[in-house]
């Protein structure tokens, strides 16, 4: 009996309605001490001192700092800029200046109230803004951490021949994961010498590399296993690294287990966020809305490392033209360093800021040209083999028309959008907004022919057969989705499928848990290696149980015949491993053929194909306040193929209720280069009576290179409920505001006389 | 060092504590704001006096004059309460308006009071409702009125050996017609950017009477003397809602903080007031 | 260090306990009780995911401390609402809805749920909403949640409980 398509329970979720799940706070280890930081409290300057009270006994704890890093002082990531622990230039606030270990949380902390950090000051680069124009120079000659260039057609001829130039500006701020379980590591040295690390992380591999570099030690002799985790979001991509550093070096120093949990504001102001980001576009477009000529820069600000940013700037850059046909394009995007500390993964990637901006810009057109938000998309929107703004022609699995009319006429747009109008009442003004995006499934470019990911089957002593793969559940549904696709490529029950735990001893490395990947790229790859392990088990079945090996296949929970049942898999199993020892198959993604791109020209096919959604937003403005509320969004999203829909579905539900947080509340106020917002009470994040009734509708256009016609899911959820809340307020209020988040202040500032 | 918790069995021993090292040690009742504080580190702990045990300042009581609530009484028993929903329901939207559930069945009515904060929700229904709060200390006890409760900025007219245990409001007027709103930044767990307590007497679309309370405007709740001078014996028309708008925007004093700016509580201010001014005459 | 005993009736077990009067409610269940269900967000009362019940009412346990606790306090926490073999109609009902996505707020929620239902057995969607207003999540967008609880006040029956699945 398939699986795949059907809603089988998550994995997990049991334990975790019992309260049995377990993650890295509720871990605790024979001898295990606490860790603490003592962290930088300027933006940009230089260590002069770092005293330490007489009034604390330090024989209570122990202390590690630069010189204590047996291997090199960095965070391995794009660049080997960051470092793990300031030995000396300080480029932003909570940066670790020293590190310390003791038996309890409480005097941890303790200890920290009684470090004094002395400083001399530089003046520090804060904002976008301020790096682009150099005055100050905080990296290189110009601030600039990448920058690219993508031109297609003949922009000049395209806007010559334009019956209207439309021009727009949007600004976008930081915005921070919170997941509910702050970051968390415990690093212990075992008695073999291996060091073995588990934490709430997204990607074990990325941990066990940054960590060689940092203790000197080999990879096989790190171990690096995920717990479960409480959210991740993108936000324990990278940053985990950071802190397996911290617990790594104070272990090796202090000769214990060491964990470190971070508390939430201390989460909130020094983990990675969404890049605050700059858009302006200038497009050229006939009477009859047809886009004919694009201008668009797409600026960044990437923080003081140059961790992610290169590849944020280039997704988000991408994906800044929309879902749309447009024969000529010249865009230039930059991210830009500054005194703060360094932005990275969040869901989408960039392609939020890359959609907001040309959503909005979109409606404006339609506004300019005196056409419906509906009928410009329908217009300009990408169909199969259309070329993108890269040159990709799409070939197949091309959603937008589907998504676009899906809702269109599922929220009765036009209609609905009238009856709005009219429904004005006195102080309440409602209104419905649309937005179409899509979403690169898989690396960019060459990204996973480089890096080859791998996955694996392995034989177990029950009779199961285990799923091997680095990448993690972190509530997306990843280790319920690719058993699933695992037990249909066997031809085997669900339950006689399991999954091993992400642990870098046990499983190969996939590469990370990102840019919607998992589900396409592991997908492909377990199919790769059952058709292996059947081939396998098949040919010992026919010797040792004399049976005709062109006969043999497995139904349920059986190894058939033609229509005799010889045996249970888990027999089979069984057999196998008591005569041949052990048998695991790996095996590598490889990207469908025909995939070609230049990186130095970004043309070409960006990504193996596309994910597509559409939003609708209805909204409701309080004209005596701005208070805007959502009271309903339609999505229809077409991802290829959906394993688990209702798995799909609550994705498609998070993602929307996050960008709807995006759009309208979630407000990150630094001020002089140190966050303000930095408590749960300060930084707003959306409760159940923020979030809005949704109509989720899925639609499946299969692609040929998917497990089962699988795309990637997790990020597009979140691409296109900020453009739609903002389209709908627009259409409600006539404001447009083009700056997130929309806040009743900004509303109001928008609109005061 | 011993953090010294104290829990008195009873008032005098409560006193007696608040009096013998004025100020030392917090009063503890529900926790809600105080641990808030001391775990994120804005005030230093040494002990606190866990006020629980005071069975005398739970409860809600009814009387021919009004309704008489303890201090210790918690923001869900409040608004759960039949008389204080029916007369008072500006008061029941307020305890239901702070935090959550969770919150509001371990905060006070006293806590939230005595914590003073401008913002503090039940403060502009109180003030609006000239409510009168009792202060006991060893001497004996006080009544003092809603309008010299409030005296700065988180401080209250109590010294340090009082100890607040009840607050009595008056029986509205069947007739009277009262409101709470809110602004918040999202509709639950919100600390108020703006609030407003108004409850007044309107006759054939006229203003009898009417009393405005504003809360996050100010170092304190206020009360709006110029517009409810400007609203009394007035019909409201779309023009006169708009005066008393601009009217309450020049009588609050906000600030930009961390929730919002100066300009837009003003203009929220007026909007929440004209908005009861709409619903109280139909005018939606 | 001065501590202080207290007799409590923790998931319906008799239990001493004995710890200082300024330790968080949290700590309590977390560190010395090792009821690790009870999960720490935010330890600012913002999160709920330290939710549990006190004396039948859903409350913040970061926000309590033991010194507050009373001789015979009732404490249920998740653990406490199935059993080992079963699971509460609740908790089935967010298993088989998608209420759980990757479950750090699963016991906050769950608590928060089961207090609503003691109540009101039979809430509008709007009513749940606003009985877990005090429980953030950051993956499900709360849509399943909510449907988990509808479907949980429309299944059960005071005191039925099936075999757990899955």
């Amino acid at each position: 009996m398939p699986t795949v398509g059907k809603s089988v329970t998550r994995r997990h979720a049991v334990e975790m309605a019992m309260g049995r799940a377990l993650y890295v706070d509720d871990l605790q280890m024979p001898g295990m001490w606490h860790g603490a930081v003592v962290r930088t409290s300027i933006p940009h300057g230089r260590v002069r001192r770092v005293e330490l009270s007489q009034s604390f006994d330090w024989n209570r704890v122990v202390l590690a700092d630069a010189r204590d890093i047996p291997g090199r002082n960095c965070v391995a990531m794009i660049e080997d800029d960051l470092p793990l622990i300031v030995h000396d230039v300080v480029k932003h606030v909570g940066e670790a200046v020293m590190l310390i270990a003791a038996p309890t949380r409480d005097l941890a902390l303790e200890a920290r109230r009684h470090v004094k950090v002395e400083y001399e000051e530089w003046e520090p680069v804060l904002t976008l803004e301020d790096s682009k124009a150099a005055r100050i120079k905080i990296r290189g000659e110009d601030n600039v951490v990448a920058r690219y260039e993508m031109h297609k057609g003949d922009a000049a001829k395209g806007f010559a021949s334009a019956d209207k130039v439309v021009e727009g500006t949007y600004t976008m701020g930081h915005q921070e994961h919170i997941y509910i379980e702050p970051q968390g590591m415990i690093a212990a040295l075992r008695d073999d010498g291996v060091f073995s690390v588990v934490g709430s992380l997204q990607c074990p591999y990325y941990v066990s590399k940054a960590l060689s570099i940092i203790m000197s030690m080999p990879e096989d002799r790190i171990s690096v296993r995920q717990a479960l985790i409480g959210g991740a979001f993108g936000g324990k991509e990278d940053y985990p690294s950071v802190i397996a550093g911290y617990c790594a070096v104070l272990a090796r120093k202090c000769q214990r287990p060491v964990k470190i949990v971070y508390d939430r504001d201390e989460d909130i102001e020094v983990s990675t966020k969404r890049h605050p980001a700059i858009v302006r576009h200038r497009t050229g477009v006939r009477k009859d809305g047809t886009l004919v000529a694009m201008d668009i820069d797409f600026e960044l600000d990437a923080g003081a490392y140059v961790t992610l940013s290169p590849v944020v700037l280039s997704r988000g850059f991408i994906h800044s033209a929309g879902p749309y046909r447009c024969d000529n394009v010249s865009a230039r995007c930059c991210a830009y360093a500054t005194n703060t500390a360094p932005n990275g993964a969040f869901r989408g990637f960039g392609a939020p800021q890359g959609l907001f901006p040309i959503e909005v810009h979109m409606d404006r057109i339609a506004e300019a040209v005196g056409i419906s938000p509906l009928e410009i998309r329908r217009r300009n929107l990408l169909r199969d083999g259309d070329a993108t703004v890269t040159g990709q022609v799409l070939r197949g699995s091309v959603g937008a028309s589907a998504v676009l009319e899906a809702v269109a006429k599922r929220s009765r747009f036009e209609k609905r959008r009238k009856e709005l109008a009219k429904s004005r009442r006195k102080n309440i003004c409602k209104g419905l907004g649309i937005s179409l995006f899509h979403h690169g499934s898989g690396f960019t470019g060459s990204g996973e022919a480089v890096l080859k990911g791998k996955a694996g089957l392995r034989l177990d002593a029950d009779g199961r057969i285990a799923v091997l793969t680095a990448c993690t559940e972190m509530g997306q549904g990843s280790h319920t989705v690719l058993p699933q696709i695992a037990a249909d490529h066997l031809g085997v029950d669900l339950s006689c499928v399991t999954i091993e735990t992400p642990d870098t001893a046990l499983v190969p490395n996939s590469g990370p848990t990102v840019a919607s990947r998992t589900t396409m790229v592991m997908g492909v790859v377990l199919g790769k290696c059952a058709s292996q392990l059947k081939e396998r088990l098949f040919a010992f079945a026919a010797k040792r149980f004399d049976a005709d090996a062109g006969r043999l296949s497995f139904k349920g929970e059986n190894l058939m015949s033609g229509k005799k049942t010889l045996m249970p898999v888990s027999g089979l199993v069984k057999a196998y491993l008591a005569e041949k020892g052990a048998l695991t198959i790996i095996d590598h993604y490889e990207l469908p053929p025909g995939i070609h791109w230049n990186d130095k020209t970004f043309n070409g096919d960006a990504y193996p194909v596309y994910a597509w959604g559409c939003n609708a937003a209805e909204v409701e403005v309080d004209l005596d306040t701005f208070e805007v509320h959502v009271s309903k969004i339609w999505t229809a999203s077409e991802m290829g193929r959906a394993v688990n829909p209702l798995l799909a579905e609550g994705q498609v539900e998070g993602g929307t209720v996050q960008a709807l947080g995006w759009a309208l509340m979630e407000r990150l106020v630094m001020k002089d280069g140190h966050v303000r917002s930095n408590r749960l009470q300060t930084y707003i994040i959306p409760t159940a009576l923020d979030a809005p009734e949704m109509e989720t509708i899925l639609l499946e256009l299969p692609f040929e290179y998917g497990p089962m016609g699988a795309k990637g899911l997790g990020e597009l959820p979140m691409d296109g409920g900020a453009p739609a809340i903002a389209n709908a307020i627009a259409h409600a209020t006539g404001i447009r505001i083009c700056d997130l988040p929309i806040t009743p202040e900004r509303l109001y500032e928008a609109c005061k006389p | 060092m011993t953090f010294a918790y104290n829990r008195p069995p009873n008032i005098p021993e409560a006193l007696a504590l608040m009096t013998a090292s004025p100020g030392t040690f917090p009063v503890l009742a529900g926790g809600t704001d105080l641990i808030v504080q001391w775990r994120s580190g804005i005030i230093k702990l040494d002990g606190v006096i866990d006020i629980s045990e005071l069975a005398q300042l739970r409860g809600i009581s009814v009387t021919d004059e009004g309704v008489e609530i303890g201090a210790l009484a918690t923001h869900a028993e409040i608004a759960a309460n039949g008389v204080v929903a029916q007369r008072f329901p500006s008061l029941a939207t307020a305890c239901l308006s702070i935090g959550g559930p969770q919150i509001q069945n371990r905060g006070t009515i006293g806590g939230n009071v005595m914590n003073a904060s401008p913002a503090g929700d039940t403060l502009p229904v109180l003030l609006a409702h000239d409510a009168d709060f009792l202060a006991q200390d060893l001497t004996g006890e006080r009544w003092i009125p809603a309008r010299e409760f409030f005296v700065g900025y988180r401080k209250t007219a109590l010294k340090p050996q009082e100890l607040l245990t009840r607050i009595r409001i008056r029986m509205p007027d069947t007739k009277e017609r009262g409101s709470f709103l809110k602004v918040g930044a999202r509709r639950a767990q919100a600390i108020s950017k703006v609030s407003l307590c108004v409850r007044g007497r309107i006759r054939h679309g006229g203003v009898d009477w009417i009393k405005i309370a504003v809360g996050s405007v100010a170092p304190t709740p206020i009360r709006a003397p110029g517009t409810e001078a400007l609203l009394t014996g007035k019909v409201i028309t779309d023009s006169m809602i708009e005066l008393a708008r601009n009217s309450l925007a020049d009588e609050v004093f906000p600030i930009d903080d961390i929730r919002s700016t100066a300009d837009y509580r003003r203009f929220a201010a007026g909007g929440l007031l004209a908005r009861y001014l709409r619903e109280m005459t139909s005018r939606a | 260090m001065q501590t202080v005993i207290k007799r409590l009736k923790i998931n319906d077990v008799e239990r001493e306990i004995d710890a200082t009067p300024e330790m968080r409610l949290l700590d309590l269940l977390r560190s010395q009780l090792k009821l690790t269900g009870t999960k720490e967000g935010c330890g600012e009362g913002e999160c709920g995911a330290c939710s549990m019940l006190l004396n039948g009412e859903v409350i913040d346990s970061c926000l309590m401390l033991v010194g507050q606790l009373k001789d015979g306090d009732e404490i249920l926490t998740v653990e406490g609402l199935g059993d080992v073999d079963h699971l509460s109609p609740l908790q089935e009902c967010f298993v088989h809805e998608g209420g759980a996505q990757c479950g750090i707020c699963t016991p906050g929620m769950l608590m928060a749920a089961h207090a609503l239902l003691r109540k009101n057995p039979r809430p509008t969607r709007e009513e749940i909403a606003t009985a877990i207003s005090g429980n953030l999540c950051r993956c499900t967008g709360y849509v399943k949640i909510i449907d988990a609880i509808e479907k949980a006040s429309q299944a059960s029956k005071a005191g039925k409980v099936r075999k757990g699945k899955g």
